[in-house]
């Protein structure tokens, strides 16, 4: 067992005794007479060949990083039709499931485990006066409270022997505990389907099974298919943004990075998922506008005239212009619409000021700001992090939102600011370079008036 | 609905569309009708299926290529019609109280729909209710015989299973038939295309209900009216996955549109340029018979094709790539290619694109050929509708024939760009 070595002591013990009490359970029922004798073998044979299929395609759902698979399901069956023993023998069996590269202990804890659940879960299914045994048509109003027992047994169960080893072995970082909620929720969820096809046994047999779980592989193959969808939109998208920006070499990878940074303002200050995703894609769209500024306005050295500023201003109005035909919240719209608003009103395009400057805006300023002081410019070399810190701190209350600054400053404390950044060389013949940049706080754009 | 109303509506629908409407109405009719002659059977069930199915009309989504589709209502409708018996109890309402049952619950499901100013699509729902009307004429009348087989014993389910089987995938492929038909006259698509464009489409989802369908009226079996409650849980499970698929697939081709057109607003091209080859490509890609998953790669290229002059210097006057010489109009499209390999995903769509300068003999995929035509076609004509102009345009693409453009796409333009009218409605 070469996966053992490296564990902490205590994690070996702990995995080595929940595999030892599997074994037992086990033991005890094989040497104790008869008890195996009255198992029906073909509805087993049925119910581990389901849960091996089942165990063999864990399904992503809801949580990132946990991979659920319908598979207790099939033991919950079990534990109706076949008593605590036959479910054990039914979890054992997870032992066998096709996952290649699955190390030889993580099986026999995987088995050892659903067998222990299976086992225990039973117990509580007799002991509220469940019938192991194919339930009647007629009896089954009596199995409902019974099963219901036994899956409220199971399902923390599993979830606390699974949560100690990840625990233990150091892995629990990568589990967030945060979904646990919604995560039982999709557990107890699954467990209706056991029911279901314990139901349905007496009428159809095996076919029950193959009913219940064939929406849930439709299901499964569909979220795939969405995975793949989203990780090729965000892939596009991005390459998309870049392509905006390839004009100027010095505002390369400018949205990747701001959309980093306004989510991880979103995360700090508590965005829900859903808001967190619209406020990445805004950050990556803010600037698409800018490309209806003429070339010659950028690079124009020394102060602008009030026209060429209008030019300037406009552009996040051309943004919104452009992806206001896209489907996302309405707030992702206004982020990008009033990321140059400040705090004092002295912004563009409407000089909200304060509170009436959206929450998105008010985030994508602050990162948007910081980018864009950290990063070369053709007029001067990128300023260190804790420069570009030091004068959002300044700029708190007259230009950026006092809240987002600190979530911003407390975020990257805590998890390092490294943005992916593509090191290509400017090329000879399509480099461009503008004299000023507009995001760029500590040189703002100076303005002549004609009159 | 007032009358104008109705009318604009009725003004979009095609010939099909309307014989199905019509069709369906007169079948919710006659069941209504006899229902109310006759009186309800069994009026509890009735009640409790009408609800699922109006719920499921109420959670209905749209599918990519606009398809609506309702899953739980049409499982639950399903289940009504195949329904032997309530807690062993035989059940044995006629087929035309199914469709009176069908009929009232998918339109109060579309009500709440309709009163927020979303209208149903009529033809899908006509077609839903349609195909479950033929389904529970065909099983209805055999309902009878099959619960007796059923309460017969173990091994009696095993005949109302197999009817059961049989009879959905009948059903299922009359349904894609009818919108196969439905879909190739609305988009002018062929037939043959249609057809395994919708198979394609409806097989998983297609699959998924007929399951649990099936499921629901086993379970009723054994669990009386508490199945209704718990068997809509696998398929709620389903229904999730395929909104968020639906719904990213939709976001997703909305962004490309709206990002193809940077190009406009920094002055590379035309205003609208990208969206108008996009419409004139696809339309001709249908022409030439392409599936769906080519239409999809066909339109991503024919909106990006331009993105390459992103990376240029200085706009080209006027963005015409058609008059531009031909080395600058190659490199804009190996530039352009560059930036969609970029996604990583989309590397067919870059192969299009850094194609889409290829004379004839350097035997270019069909795609970037239809991207070709219909970009030099635009440079043309623009967006002017002067019929004399796109006839002189269409005369130039002629004269370059055989080498600079393929053939049969600027036939099929000419056929597409001679009716015009549908290009509006993709």
């Amino acid at each position: 067992m070469a996966a053992l070595r490296g564990l902490p002591w205590f994690a070996k013990v702990y995995l080595i005794l929940v595999i030892g009490v599997a074994f037992a359970l086990l033991g005890y029922n094989v040497v104790s007479d008869g008890r195996l004798d009255l198992l029906d073998w073909s509805n087993l044979m049925v119910l581990a060949l389901l849960f091996l299929v089942c165990e063999s395609m864990p399904t992503l759902l809801h949580v990132r990083q946990a991979a659920v698979s319908v598979s207790f399901s099939a033991v919950l069956a079990a534990v109706v039709l076949l008593g605590p023993e036959g479910a054990a023998l039914v979890g054992v069996t997870a032992m066998f499931s096709v996952r290649p590269g699955l190390p030889l202990v993580k099986r026999l804890f995987n088995s050892a485990q659903f067998a222990i659940c299976g086992y225990v879960a039973g117990r509580v299914y007799v002991w509220l006066g469940g019938r192991s045994g194919v339930p009647t048509v007629a009896g089954f109003d009596d199995i409902i409270v019974p099963f219901a027992g036994a899956a409220a047994v199971f399902v923390p169960l599993n979830f606390v022997l699974i949560a100690l080893v990840l625990k233990l072995t150091g892995q629990a970082d990568q589990v967030p505990l945060r979904g646990v909620a919604q995560f039982m929720l999709s557990y107890f969820g699954y467990a209706t389907f056991g029911l279901l096809i314990a139901g349905l046994w007496a009428t159809v047999n095996s076919i029950s099974a193959v009913l219940v779980l064939l929406p849930l592989f439709v299901a499964r193959w569909a979220f795939g298919q969405y995975h793949a969808q989203q990780r090729s939109y965000d892939a596009t998208i991005a390459a998309l943004c870049q392509a905006v920006e390839t004009k100027d070499y010095y505002t390369r990878g400018h949205c990747t990075r701001v959309s980093m940074a306004a989510g991880m303002i979103a995360e700090e200050i508590g965005m829900g998922s859903e808001r967190l995703r619209a406020i990445r894609y805004a950050g990556m769209l803010h600037d698409v506008g800018k490309l209806g500024v003429p070339t010659k306005v950028l690079q124009k050295e020394g102060p602008l005239s009030e026209e060429e500023y209008a030019a300037i201003q406009l552009h996040p109005m051309r943004g919104l212009e452009i992806v206001r035909g896209i489907d996302f919240l309405d707030e992702a719209f206004a982020g990008i619409m009033h990321h140059h608003e400040r705090q004092d009103g002295k912004g563009y395009p409407m000089g909200l000021a304060g509170d009436e400057i959206p929450e998105f805006a008010r985030i994508i300023a602050v990162a948007d700001a910081f980018d864009s002081m950290t990063s070369d410019r053709s007029y001067r070399n990128a300023r260190s992090r804790e420069v570009a810190m030091t004068e959002l701190r300044k700029g708190a209350g007259t230009q950026f939102d006092p809240v987002m600054v600190v979530a911003f400053v407390k975020a990257v404390d805590r998890d390092g600011w490294e943005p992916p950044r593509t090191v290509v060389t400017p090329p000879a013949d399509v480099t461009e370079t503008t004299a000023k940049d507009h995001d760029d706080p500590t040189m703002p754009i100076q303005v002549v008036s004609e009159r | 609905m007032n009358g104008s109303g109705a009318g604009r509506v009725l003004r979009t629908l095609d010939s099909g569309q309307l014989l199905l409407i019509c069709a369906a109405g007169l079948v919710a009719v006659a069941g209504v009708a006899h229902t109310a002659a006759t009186g309800l059977l069994d009026p509890q069930i009735a009640v409790a299926f009408g609800a699922l199915i109006a719920i499921g009309e109420l959670v209905r989504l749209t599918m990519p290529g606009n398809r609506e589709v309702a899953p739980i209502g049409a499982a639950a409708a399903l289940g009504y019609t195949l329904l032997l018996d309530m807690g062993g109890v035989p059940t044995l309402h006629s087929a035309l109280q199914v469709v009176a049952v069908l009929s009232v619950g998918m339109v109060a499901g579309a009500l709440p729909h309709l009163a927020v100013g979303r209208p149903p699509q009529l033809d899908g729902m006509a077609r839903r209710l349609f195909t479950g009307a033929l389904l529970a004429l065909a099983y209805r009348p055999m309902a009878g015989p099959l619960s007796d087989l059923a309460g017969g014993g173990e091994s009696g389910w095993w005949p109302a299973l197999g009817v059961m089987a049989l009879l959905i995938l009948l059903m299922v492929m009359v349904d894609v038939l009818l919108a196969a038909v439905l879909r190739a006259e609305q988009v002018r698509a062929a037939l043959k295309v249609a057809v395994h464009d919708e198979l394609r489409m409806a097989a998983p989802l297609g699959a998924a209900v007929a399951a649990s369908g099936i499921l629901l009226a086993l379970a009723s079996h054994s669990m009386g009216m508490t199945a209704l409650l718990v068997f809509a849980a696998p398929l709620l499970v389903t229904q999730v996955a395929f909104r968020k698929y639906a719904g990213i697939r939709a976001t997703y081709l909305q962004t490309v549109r709206a990002l193809s057109r940077v190009t406009e607003v920094g002055g590379y091209v035309e205003p609208g340029h990208s969206r108008r080859v996009s419409r004139l490509a696809v339309a001709v890609g249908r022409e030439l018979g392409m599936a769906e998953p080519e239409l999809l790669e066909l339109e991503y290229a024919a909106l990006m094709h331009d993105i390459g002059q992103l990376s240029l210097r200085d706009p080209i006057p006027g963005g015409a790539t058609v008059l531009t010489d031909p080395e600058q109009a190659r490199r804009i499209a190996e530039l352009g290619a560059e930036v969609i390999r970029q996604t990583g995903v989309l590397d067919r769509v870059a192969e299009i694109v850094r194609r889409q300068c290829d004379t004839c003999a350097e035997a270019p995929p069909m795609a970037s050929r239809i991207i070709k035509g219909a970009n030099a076609y635009d440079d043309l004509v623009g967006g002017s509708s002067d019929r004399d102009r796109a006839g002189a345009a269409l005369e130039r693409l002629r004269l370059g024939v055989g080498q600079e453009y393929d053939p049969t796409v600027v036939e099929a333009m000419n056929r597409v760009i001679d009716r015009l009218a549908p290009i509006h409605r993709l």
